[in-house]
């Protein structure tokens, strides 16, 4: 029997507002616990929200760039339900006008294919206080630091198939959210969260399976694995004749399974109504073009361009593109360097291969981008080699200046003299008669021997190129 | 639709209300009489009639995202009746 996953995702992302959804606390992460959390967020009789402008605007310009449709008129809800750390009582959130309608996300998967995927709705609400069960024995600890924070909930339709599609369209938003500038989408910190709604089915069926939703996945990798884990134990339950329950189940990374969750609660019933304290959202056409003239470039445009304008290949324009800082760093070298195919390569490979051994992101790269542009350069009019290039970045990554400088202070520059190369070839098939003996009897394998040596007594500075062709007319003398 | 006891028992217990026997007949009698006012409103046509958000016709006025609190721990601290590292303490919750 062939089985299908069907796999919805909530994704939460808490928006980078200084101040908090409907009051004037901050928001900042790692805040010593409840000093950030005032009259407001505490639920004290007598204060009444007011919604910050920037979470809408943010809201708002996601909506724009995944080209859904804007409420324009939103209303926020009550959902209620009770939890020590939620002190009103209830979450203000937003269930039948949210601000954000219909759009979609295009994902691409490994294999180069490419799917769009439904986002159903995005909608603006506060997240609650932060419970420690561990910190007391016989109490539990409510931090409200975090009550208030402004969360969109982005939800999408059950139209992803498998683990690695949930992980494409994750990526993708996460990259978005970067590109927007919306969310600093630190997932270890909470900042996007993700819940999985998944079923499976028997392959070619039209009805859906019971599904199960997974709580709190917070990293790309857990997502992934909690889906397959997931979808296998619903397979063994329907294989064995069984019947999946309808519930929330917990993914615990350490065991790697999921286990149910509140199974003894009855189903949740959250009461929804309209939030009397906050009056309709509403916002018209030039509100909506205003937050449309701040929208960047976007991934998709960005790739593309990059394919058109500097002739790259599909694969490096989409991996150059999904960062903004890494686009942004890669076009800045490829302009002053003039060659985009180079400047690419040496963005995702020597570069990112530094940054990502000393963990560091692109905007806090030892070597900027003009630096590398200038290494760049010296490749392209012959001042050196590729592979010296490579001795040369890393005294760069230490600090020892400019390319410029370093080739001059420690003679690196190409040897392309083609009557000092000459030269040099002669000592060196003058002292291996053994080895030219073998090249003129036909293996022909023989001749990488004689590069190697010409490059060791070079010391890596001939000019590569001038090698072979030299090297070549000499020994078939 | 009418409501029964039971119905009564199971919002109450959403709303983590402890409802006697008494209260229970009392709750039930007063909220049907709710819904069959709720019943006489549906019968008025409203086709064409934008449904009501708010009682007040306005819209939502719109905050600066500016920080306007200061840290008041202390004094909110003293407003609860257990405390512990700048937390504020409730009964163990479990899973």
């Amino acid at each position: 029997m062939a089985w299908e996953t069907v796999i919805g995702l909530e994704v939460h992302v808490q928006l980078a507002t200084k101040s908090k959804l409907f009051s004037g606390s901050a928001t900042t992460f790692g805040a010593e616990p409840n000093t950030q959390a005032n009259v407001f967020d505490l639920a004290l009789p007598g204060t009444l929200p007011v919604l910050n402008g920037e979470a809408l605007r943010m809201a708002v310009k996601f909506g724009l760039a995944i080209g859904a449709h804007i409420g324009k008129k939103s209303v926020f809800d009550r959902k209620n339900y009770f939890y020590p750390d939620l002190p009103k009582g209830y979450q203000t959130s937003q269930l039948d006008h949210p601000i954000v309608g219909k759009g979609s996300l295009t994902i691409t998967l490994d294999d180069g294919t490419s799917r769009t995927i439904g986002v159903t709705r995005a909608h603006l609400e506060e997240d609650a206080g932060k419970s420690l069960h561990e910190l007391f024995p016989n109490d539990t600890g409510i931090d409200l630091n975090r009550a208030g924070t402004p969360l969109l909930e982005i939800v999408s339709e059950p139209e992803l198939r498998s683990a690695k599609e949930a992980v494409a369209y994750l990526k993708k938003l996460h990259s978005l959210i970067l590109y927007l500038g919306i969310s600093d989408g630190d997932m270890s910190q909470g900042s996007m969260r993700c819940d999985a709604n998944v079923s499976v089915r028997q392959q070619g069926d039209s009805k859906f399976g019971t599904r199960a939703e997974i709580k709190n996945i917070n990293s790309f990798r857990f997502v992934e694995k909690a889906i397959l884990i997931e979808a296998q134990r619903q397979i063994d339950i329907l294989e064995d004749g069984g019947r999946i329950i309808q519930e929330t189940r917990l993914y615990d990374p350490d065991r790697n399974e999921t286990r149910s969750m509140r199974s003894k609660e009855v189903a949740n019933d959250y009461r929804y109504f309209p939030e009397p304290d906050l009056l309709p959202v509403v916002i018209d056409d030039a509100f909506i073009a205003a937050v449309k003239t701040t929208l960047p470039e976007l991934p998709d445009l960005k790739s593309q361009r990059f394919q058109s304008h500097y002739g790259l290949s599909d694969y490096d324009a989409d991996v150059l593109s999904a960062d903004r800082a890494t686009a942004d760093f890669f076009e800045v070298v490829a302009n002053a360097c003039g060659d985009a195919k180079l400047s690419a390569n040496w963005v995702m490979g020597d570069l990112q291969s530094v940054l990502h051994k000393s963990e560091l992101d692109i905007a806090h790269s030892p070597v900027s981008a003009h630096a590398l542009a200038g290494l760049i350069s010296r490749i392209k009019d012959n001042t050196i080699s590729s592979k010296i290039a490579k001795t040369v970045f890393e005294a760069m990554i230490n600090g020892e200046g400019s390319a410029d400088t370093i080739i001059e202070s420690k003679g690196l520059k190409q040897v392309t003299d083609s009557g000092a190369i000459e030269k040099l070839i002669d000592t060196i098939i003058a002292a291996n008669p053994k080895q030219l003996e073998q090249y003129r009897s036909g293996q022909d394998k023989v001749f990488t021997f004689f590069v190697g040596q010409v490059m060791k007594e070079s010391k890596g500075k001939a000019n590569p190129a001038q090698v072979n062709d030299i090297l070549l007319n000499k020994l078939k003398k | 639709m009418a409501l029964e006891l039971k119905d009564i028992a199971y919002i109450a217990h959403l709303a983590r209300l402890q409802l006697g026997a008494a209260e229970q007949s009392e709750a039930l009698s007063r909220i049907t009489n709710i819904l069959s006012m709720i019943d006489q409103m549906q019968a008025v046509d409203t086709a064409g009639v934008e449904p009501l958000a708010h009682g007040f016709d306005a819209s939502q006025r719109l905050r600066d995202d500016v920080v306007t609190e200061t840290n008041q721990r202390d004094l909110l601290l003293k407003l609860a009746p257990s405390v512990d590292q700048g937390l504020f303490l409730v009964p163990k919750v479990l899973e």
